[in-house]
């Protein structure tokens, strides 16, 4: 089955054309980073309109490098939630169009549910059930994935996402942008014990995550200190505050695998990227004899060949979308 | 929490932890409805989120869907009888941007829009509008000011006193 998948649901317009749910035959993506960077973030109406201008070249070159036709395709999948609405409604309204057209089956994708249906491009010997992390800057989740397409919600942020925690305690030490990589950075020639800040772990058992809070905790710690903080000082910091976020998720990611019996744990999402998360991950792992799978870095920033994956999944099943589906910007897994 | 001081629009609660802030929000809430704007100020951290998620449970939105930050997705829109459109401007740092935004639909609309660093939209605010001030120094603890422009507003602030005062 070759599937076209359409993802509009931030920055990055993508299409990809993806066999069988599993074979990435194409995967392009045009990014706006550079679009957005002189207005300091993400800018609504102009990825709107940037969407517009990239989306019928981005689809072209994904059918062009697969070496596909449109009336090779047997499915069209596109993202509807959860994102900034103008933007996902581009891919929406072109994926509908085309669908229409070519009178071709048509399902809408949970972005979320697309970071976890990404780990199966990477791994062939990947099976259900395991336990997914999804962690980025919006969004911070666990699922207990049962089957391809069966994804029950174990618990999620309150507050912040953990890459939102990290972007705005990097904005406070005015490290720029993206924080994220600065932080991870910064902390390798660090002290991640300088300073002991809390860990957000709300209830014992709860699998929920919280960030708000221990970002106030640094900021204010920040303001305490009375002085502005040496480039040590700034190294420890950040080094003591990702320990804090590194710990929290690898914590509540084995913990649910224990209260679900299983031994595998898929982590996606941009902060999958983290080499702390990482490092740690796979030490826990070992130490658990567990198994942990990563997406590689492309496969954890978005991107449309996981849309394609995890419509796959439905349109095999016989799911159809009708052609008044809607964008959400918040929009929980079912 | 407690009332600290009050005028004839404005009063400064304060709170003692982010539980107390969101009764806070709650309150307000109760006394909102379609067309309502609410402009909250305050550095990072200082309890605007959490202040929202007690507007939220004030409107009555089920809790289905938890309120978390809209710093990623700039708004985020909550169904109800009366829904939320929770905006975070954080990221926008050119002002003029703002424009296009499409804020008229959402400011005007059938629901509640509350708006995090509103500040940067206080020139394109409506004459009546509810301003939400945060304040924190090295704790939990926040002074909040709540101003109302407008008599819609005006009014508003007078029942949150007394219903404060009760």
């Amino acid at each position: 089955m070759l599937v076209l998948g359409i993802e509009s649901s931030c920055d990055e317009t993508a299409a990809a054309v993806v066999k069988d749910g599993r074979t990435i035959l194409s995967d392009v993506v045009a990014s706006q980073d550079e679009v957005h960077k002189n207005y300091g973030g993400v800018v609504p109406e102009l990825a709107s309109r940037h969407h517009i201008e990239n989306i019928t070249p981005v689809i072209s070159a994904a059918l062009e490098q697969a070496k596909t036709s449109l009336a090779d395709l047997d499915g069209i999948a596109v993202t509807q939630g959860p994102g900034l609405v103008g933007s996902l409604l581009v891919g929406l309204s072109v994926a509908k169009a085309m669908a229409y057209v070519l009178g071709l089956p048509l399902v809408g994708v949970n972005h979320v549910e697309g970071h976890i249906a990404g780990a199966f491009l990477e791994n062939d010997d990947l099976r259900c059930p395991f336990i997914a992390l999804v962690v980025s800057g919006g969004h911070t989740s666990i699922y207990e994935v049962r089957g391809q397409g069966e994804n029950v919600l174990l618990g999620q942020t309150r507050d912040d996402a953990a890459g939102e925690a990290f972007d705005k305690v990097a904005k406070f030490l005015k490290l720029g942008y993206p924080g994220g990589i600065i932080i991870d950075r910064l902390s390798r020639n660090a002290n991640r014990k300088a300073f002991a800040f809390p860990r957000p772990w709300i209830t014992s058992g709860s699998l929920d995550f919280s960030f708000s809070g221990l970002k106030t905790a640094v900021i204010t710690f920040i303001k305490k200190m009375n002085h502005e903080p040496t480039a040590q000082e700034i190294n420890d910091i950040a080094a003591s505050f990702q320990e804090a976020v590194v710990d929290v998720l690898v914590g509540k990611a084995f913990l649910a695998a224990e209260q679900k019996g299983l031994n595998k744990i898929v982590v996606c999402g941009g902060v999958a990227s983290n080499q702390r998360l990482r490092e740690r991950l796979h030490e826990e792992a070992k130490k658990r004899g567990a198994a942990v799978f990563i997406p590689s870095p492309h496969l954890c920033t978005d991107n449309a060949a996981m849309i394609a994956a995890a419509g796959t999944y439905y349109l095999e099943r016989g799911v159809r979308a009708p052609l008044n589906l809607n964008a959400y910007s918040r929009l929980p897994i079912v | 929490m407690e009332l600290l001081a009050e005028d004839s629009d404005f009063i400064i609660v304060k709170t003692d932890n982010p539980e107390e802030t969101e009764e806070v929000g709650k309150f307000l809430g109760m006394h909102l409805g379609p067309g309502d704007i609410v402009s909250l100020i305050g550095e990072l951290g200082s309890g605007k989120t959490c202040f929202t998620r007690g507007i939220a449970c004030g409107l009555g939105i089920e809790e289905s869907l938890p309120i978390v930050s809209p710093t990623f997705t700039l708004i985020n829109e909550y169904p109800g009888k009366t829904p939320l459109f929770h905006f975070d401007l954080y990221r926008l740092d050119d002002s003029e941007r703002v424009f296009d935004l499409g804020y008229r639909e959402y400011f005007h609309g059938k629901g509640v829009a509350v708006i995090e660093w509103g500040e940067k939209v206080a020139h394109l605010l409506p004459d009546e509008y509810c301003l939400v001030l945060f304040f924190s120094e090295f704790d939990e603890r926040r002074e909040i000011k709540i101003k109302g422009q407008g008599k819609r507003f005006i009014d508003i602030i007078k029942s949150l006193s007394k219903f404060l005062k009760d």
